[in-house]
């Protein structure tokens, strides 16, 4: 199941970061499994011991399923002065989930991130590869609120 | 191509879609269309314009009318005043305190002050089509470079132009060069570091959102200077559209033979290609970098051997930020005497800031170097909103330090904040108003690094978390006597020792507000007070009893049942038992509840062991 991902790449070694993304991405359940791990061992013929190192020095990728989208809260210091705190406790109240864990209709991962480089705007959060800035409390339900209305 | 009569720019800069900048472009699509004048006006979706508070932002040309916080529900109101009948909108343009509309771009303060060289092209631009690029000059440098100087005159005219990394070393890159031309490996690299990571900046992210193609160009000229026949970008994966711009523009300059073998008919030949990391600050260190290029954990080596010796692929690499490589085409065009005519005496040209936090006009700004902090926060920053004071500045994020407003007459530029105890760093400034408490920030700031540490060193793996419980220690209360010389110890220690430029920067933000603000720790550890009412337990509420009519939402409010009193007697607050929630303060409809420094209760009713 591998094998499309493995089609694109060269089996070299400087290519593991963008296959553990790209088998990331196609995961429904947004994470890299043991048995992924293992297929991309034997055709890269690197070590387990190595890819799990790599896998869990990124904080992008998750050994762990995660839900359908993942909310990434910044938490760096200027989304913090704009108040990314009130921000943090409203998500969980709505998400009803605390920090890395999936909510139960398995639609949302709530996630801290650093600096997203939208400051100008702070507080910012990305939902996968979308950002959203000048956040407010209302804004957080509406933005949830359009996601789950989409899926 | 049609002609048309007016060009809107629309700002698409990362800031302005996440304020909501492509829902305006649909409504504008729609509504042009609804008055049937799509034909004769042009749409296009720039880079970063700058004021991202104001987001989502536009430009129309040729009247020069600059619009700010355009939302969805206005388009149809400006698309019949301006574009049917003629009329700008004045509701939507720029506005000073006083009032005063800027109907020009050009006399708003927010730009007055600034110089754009590596932003030039930025929210001017369709960073997407290469004929744009070319169109304001592109590629005219690297073609000069190519036919013209031999890779030697190349360097010369860098190390004339005195420009210097932006990326926050400020190592001149003319000498970076010759370095990495001297080393006699017939292969070699040049990176493009745009693995920007310093909260509070995002000028990386803006130049390869807004102008792709003239970092490029950058690389190309770096190349050529020091013999390297590959160029990588290293983008973190957290900036999707800077990499997807890139790889455009990749694309589009080898469709027009700008990339591949011999450039512009000459022997230089050149390729390059986009690397994204995934998730780690670490990786904007450059042996870190190069680490996670070769697919392993980005984790830094020893200095030396440098990279300019042995770097990707144990082969000789030049790493240039994001920025430096921006600067490039634009000294060849205009000469290096010019670049060098504009800063101080040890830093040339200019230098984009990232201006943050507690200010009215946040964004991307491009300055002089020399400038003063001053001119920077408060007159293209337009100073502190809500009434409130300007405290203190960060320079240069979690590796930098901060500064007070004895400061605000420093010039900026690498030696004068060094020698103040901050630095220029990566360009980020994070202005703080009189409302934050410092230990709570200088723990903050040490947190980002504590979690980024890669843990290899054990200076930095393990210091880090001394002196963040130590700061955990003094915000909640327990901090001892002798603690801030600890910090001091242990600050310095960690500098002098750790492997690489994060664990050696990291102790900056507490070493500096323990210099200009040693007064705020000392409060909190020997009087339990925080001034600024921010580390909950040396702050209390108070309930104003002339304020307070006795309505008692606060009594009910309360998770822990300490707040008792009657309509007639008022209400009081029991401070032993206090959780400090905030719930009072928050319901209260006569703002009767106060935030006030220090426990509220003495030595001899404290159960918390706060005082032992």
């Amino acid at each position: 199941m591998y094998q499309k991902i493995f089609e694109k790449y060269s089996p070299k070694k400087e290519n593991l970061i963008y296959i553990l993304h790209d088998i990331q991405d196609a995961n429904p359940q947004n994470y890299v499994s043991e048995e992924a791990v293992q297929a991309v061992s034997e055709f890269l013929n690197i070590s387990l011991s190595h890819i799990y190192g790599v896998l869990t020095f990124y904080t992008m990728y998750s050994t762990k399923p995660r839900g359908k989208n993942v909310v990434r809260l910044c938490e760096s210091p200027p989304c913090f002065l704009k108040g990314s705190e009130k921000m943090l406790k409203k998500l969980r109240e709505i998400l009803g989930v605390r920090i890395g864990e999936t909510s139960e209709d398995g639609l949302f991962t709530l996630e801290l991130c650093a600096c997203l480089g939208v400051c100008g705007n702070a507080p910012v959060m990305m939902i996968n590869e979308d950002v959203y800035g000048d956040l407010t409390e209302e804004k957080l339900e509406t933005i949830i609120a359009e996601i789950k209305g989409r899926s | 191509m049609s002609l048309k009569r007016t060009d809107i720019l629309l700002c698409c800069g990362s800031g302005c879609v996440s304020a909501g900048a492509l829902k305006v472009k649909q409504a504008l699509i729609d509504e042009l269309k609804k008055q049937g004048i799509s034909e004769e006006i042009n749409i296009i979706e720039t880079g970063c314009m700058g004021p991202c508070d104001y987001g989502p932002v536009m430009m129309v040309y040729p009247e020069g009318v600059f619009y700010r916080k355009v939302s969805v529900d206005d388009v149809p109101e400006m698309v019949e005043e301006h574009f049917v009948k003629g009329r700008p909108l004045k509701r939507l343009m720029m506005q000073d305190a006083n009032e005063k509309i800027f109907d020009q771009i050009k006399d708003i303060p927010f730009y007055k002050k600034q110089v754009k060289v590596a932003l030039e092209n930025c929210g001017f631009i369709n960073p997407e089509l290469i004929e744009e690029y070319i169109a304001v000059g592109g590629y005219e440098a690297i073609g000069k470079a190519l036919t013209e100087y031999t890779p030697e005159e190349t360097i010369e005219i860098v190390k004339k132009s005195g420009l210097r990394g932006r990326g926050g070393g400020g190592f001149p890159t003319g000498l970076k060069w010759q370095f990495g031309r001297a080393s006699q490996d017939p292969v070699k690299y040049i990176i493009c570091n745009g693995d920007e990571g310093d909260p509070g900046a995002f000028m990386d992210r803006s130049l390869l959102e807004g102008d792709p193609h003239r970092v490029l160009e950058g690389m190309m000229l770096a190349a050529y200077a020091i013999g390297a026949q590959k160029g990588f970008f290293y983008i973190r994966a957290e900036y999707p559209l800077a990499i997807r711009r890139i790889k455009n523009a990749i694309q589009q300059a080898h469709e027009f033979g700008l990339l591949g073998d011999n450039i512009f008919g000459t022997n230089f030949s050149f390729d390059a290609e986009v690397r994204t990391g995934a998730g780690a600050f670490v990786c904007g260190e450059e042996t870190a970098l190069i680490a996670s290029i070769q697919g392993k954990r980005g984790e830094p080596t020893s200095k030396p051997p440098y990279p300019s010796t042995s770097g990707l692929w144990e082969k000789p690499t030049v790493v240039n930020n994001v920025e430096t490589l921006a600067n490039l085409s634009t000294i060849f065009n205009k000469g290096p005497e010019w670049f060098a005519g504009m800063g101080s005496e040890t830093s040339k040209g200019t230098k984009v800031f990232a201006l943050t936090g507690d200010l009215n006009n946040t964004g991307l700004v491009e300055v002089p170097m020399g400038v003063t902090l001053r001119e920077l926060i408060f007159e293209v920053g337009g100073g502190i909103p809500n009434g409130r004071k300007f405290k203190a500045v960060q320079l240069g994020g979690p590796s930098g330090g901060c500064l007070t407003s004895e400061h605000l007459d420093t010039a900026i530029d690498y030696e004068s904040l060094k020698a103040a105890g901050a630095m220029v760093g990566s360009g980020g400034i994070i202005v703080m108003d009189d409302s934050k408490c410092m230990v709570n920030i200088a723990k903050f700031f040490l947190e980002f690094s504590l979690d980024e540490s890669c843990g290899k060193c054990t200076p930095c793996r393990v210091g880090l978390k001394q002196m963040h419980e130590i700061l955990e220690r003094i915000t909640s209360g327990k901090g001892k006597e002798g603690d801030i010389e600890e910090l001091e110890r242990l600050g310095h220690t960690i500098k002098d020792t750790a492997l690489c430029g994060l664990g050696q920067t990291a102790p900056n933000p507490v070493l500096s507000t323990i210099r200009y603000f040693r007064n705020e720790y000392e409060s909190h550890i020997k009087y339990k007070s925080c001034e600024a009412t921010i580390c909950l337990p040396l702050m209390h509420f108070l309930i104003d009893q002339d304020t307070c009519i006795g309505c008692g939402l606060c009594s009910r409010k309360c998770p822990v049942s300490c707040i008792t009193g009657s309509q007639k007697e008022k209400y009081k607050i029991d401070q032993t038992a206090c959780v400090k929630c905030g719930n009072c303060a928050e319901v209260c409809p006569v703002h009767a509840v106060k935030r006030i420094p220090g426990t509220g209760y003495t030595k001899s009713d404290a159960k918390n062991g706060l005082y032992e």
